[in-house]
């Protein structure tokens, strides 16, 4: 493989890999912290994708689009947990997977009623419009580079929230024994709602940092969803840490997967099964470590 | 008003740092309290004695909101907290300091000793970290450790510490000294012997009953779910045939 293009695609698949992470990290710490299965989550990233092309539409710039969809996601999130997730926290999976699912529906005709079922797409905003010259014909948009660092800088900041500040321990402390933290005088719903609403914001956030490299159209909530879930199994349910690993992963594996052709015993394997090399992984890393690479560290 | 009254009241009520009355409580159908009243008055250390599965533990927790009572009244400092949040009685002054130490495990020992760390509700702020390993200096040499590397004694002394750093009014604790070596239970007791002189009260739930009775102003015993007896320790020793029955020493 020509270098040039071996970088390119290690620097989608790892931009891929993060933008990933963003979405997956949410969903483990949800699961991870407060013991529930959030089957909606792939449709805040949706979400997220509609409110960047609707807000940068009205607002007429994007970084303000993407300033107020996360507020607004965070908001939607603290509601959504005061209004459903709350009552699920002493209830079975079942009932978690049931309202959750409810809420896929529901998002997905509240969206087709405010916003239509169209594909769309949102510009680059102008600022990094550019591309990095690689050769005299290839070239890296530089969105790209900036999207993956923002991923960067998120995920740093939340692993020194969660590992080094006072709500961090508590909410690691909340995740190992609810009765015990409530009885030192910690409002544990208050930080479950933070949690749930931080998570699901990350989610929407990464679809709107998404919608200017692919395009916004109704499907790419149930997509993400099931990749994150393989993201989520993968790294071990409720480690964020291994939620990185395994999105990396994931991202290089398929991105790779697309563009290289190789045979094995005398069959050639097409590109056009890439989509099935992520489960593969999966089954192989499952029959490694049941428990995924990192295990189950919050709980 | 008369003075004497004025007397009265300020013993009776002003100083009740916890006043429950009444308490009924239930685990499914079992009817596991039936009208406890506990009093604990500002600097008193509290007893509470009764054989396994008299109700001790499950009176704790109806205090502290982790059981809600299915009937009477809970005031801590005079305010009315029946039924509210844990967390909130816990804010008004309460720290527990449960059966089994409920350490967080996945938290280093500083962590768990940070992560609830606060000023009292009257913004007293006596228990700092440092005096908190000042009073158990083999914590300070395992700060880093993991909460799931500690001995059975560190655990405890953990647990104390942590309760001790939210600068409560009342220390609960439930089988203080349970399946610790005697040295450490020794430790443990003589530090228990400085809080009481530093003027917070105390709940102690403990089986020995020599080293509770020798720590506590009062003692209240529970058999199935009723108080049989309330009174100092001098009286209790007195009557070695309710001991004998209701404690088995």
């Amino acid at each position: 493989m020509d270098p040039h293009i071996f970088l390119i695609q290690l620097l989608n698949g790892v931009q891929y890999g993060l933008l990933l992470f963003l979405v997956a990290s949410g969903l483990t710490l949800i699961f991870g912290i407060m013991g529930v299965i959030n089957l909606a989550h792939g449709s805040f990233y949706m979400l997220g994708a509609y409110l960047a092309w609707s807000l940068t539409a009205q607002l007429g710039n994007f970084w303000l689009a993407l300033l107020s969809g996360f507020v607004l996601s965070v908001v939607l999130g603290m509601l959504l947990e005061w209004l459903f997730i709350r009552h699920l926290y002493r209830r079975d999976h079942l009932q978690q997977v049931l309202l959750t699912y409810g809420l896929i529906l529901i998002f997905s005709e509240l969206r087709s009623i405010v916003w239509g079922d169209d594909v769309h797409s949102v510009a680059v905003p102008a600022l990094l419009a550019g591309s990095i010259p690689l050769t005299e014909t290839l070239a890296y948009p530089v969105y790209r580079i900036w999207l993956s660092i923002i991923c960067v800088v998120l995920a740093a900041g939340m692993y020194y929230l969660i590992q080094h500040t006072r709500l961090g321990m508590m909410i690691r402390a909340g995740a190992s024994n609810r009765e015990m933290t409530q009885s030192l005088g910690i409002d544990i719903g208050l930080l479950y709602r933070l949690v749930f609403a931080f998570g699901i914001a990350l989610a929407a956030f990464a679809g709107m940092l998404a919608a200017p490299v692919s395009s916004v159209y109704p499907g790419m909530g149930n997509q993400v969803l099931i990749i994150c879930f393989v993201v989520v199994v993968i790294g071990g349910i409720g480690s964020v840490k291994g939620a990185m690993a395994a999105a990396l992963l994931i991202g290089l594996v398929d991105t790779f997967g697309k563009v290289v052709e190789f045979e094995i015993g005398g069959f050639r394997v097409l590109p056009e099964l890439a989509g099935m090399s992520v489960f593969v992984m999966m089954a192989i890393v499952l029959l490694w470590r049941p428990e995924g690479l990192f295990g189950a560290r919050l709980r | 008003m008369p003075a004497a009254d004025s007397v009265k009241c300020v013993d009776m009520t002003d100083d009740a740092l916890i006043d429950a009355r009444g308490i009924h409580a239930y685990y499914g159908a079992s009817h596991i309290l039936r009208g406890v009243d506990l009093l604990v008055r500002r600097g008193e250390t509290i007893g509470l004695m009764g054989r396994n599965g008299m109700g001790k533990t499950t009176l704790l927790k109806s205090i502290l909101g982790l059981l809600p009572p299915a009937a009477g009244s809970v005031q801590v400092r005079g305010r009315d907290m029946t039924g509210a949040a844990p967390h909130r009685i816990a804010r008004a002054g309460l720290a527990y300091v449960p059966e089994g130490r409920g350490i967080f495990p996945n938290l280093s020992v500083r962590e768990n000793l940070l992560m609830a760390a606060r000023a009292g509700h009257d913004g007293r702020n006596e228990w700092t970290l440092d005096r908190a390993l000042d009073t158990f200096p083999r914590l300070r040499e395992r700060l880093g450790h993991g909460g799931q590397q500690l001995s059975g004694g560190e655990q405890q002394m953990l647990t104390i510490a942590r309760a001790l750093l939210t600068n409560p009014d009342v220390l609960i604790l439930d089988e203080a000294t349970e399946g610790l070596a005697p040295l450490v239970a020794q430790e443990i007791w003589r530090v228990l012997q400085g809080i009481r002189e530093s003027g917070i009260s105390s709940i102690i739930v403990d089986k020995n009953f020599s080293a509770v009775s020798t720590i506590a102003d009062r003692n209240v015993m529970l058999v199935k779910g009723q108080t049989v007896f309330q009174g100092d320790s001098e009286t209790l020793r007195a009557r070695p045939q309710l001991l004998q029955a209701w404690l088995g020493v």
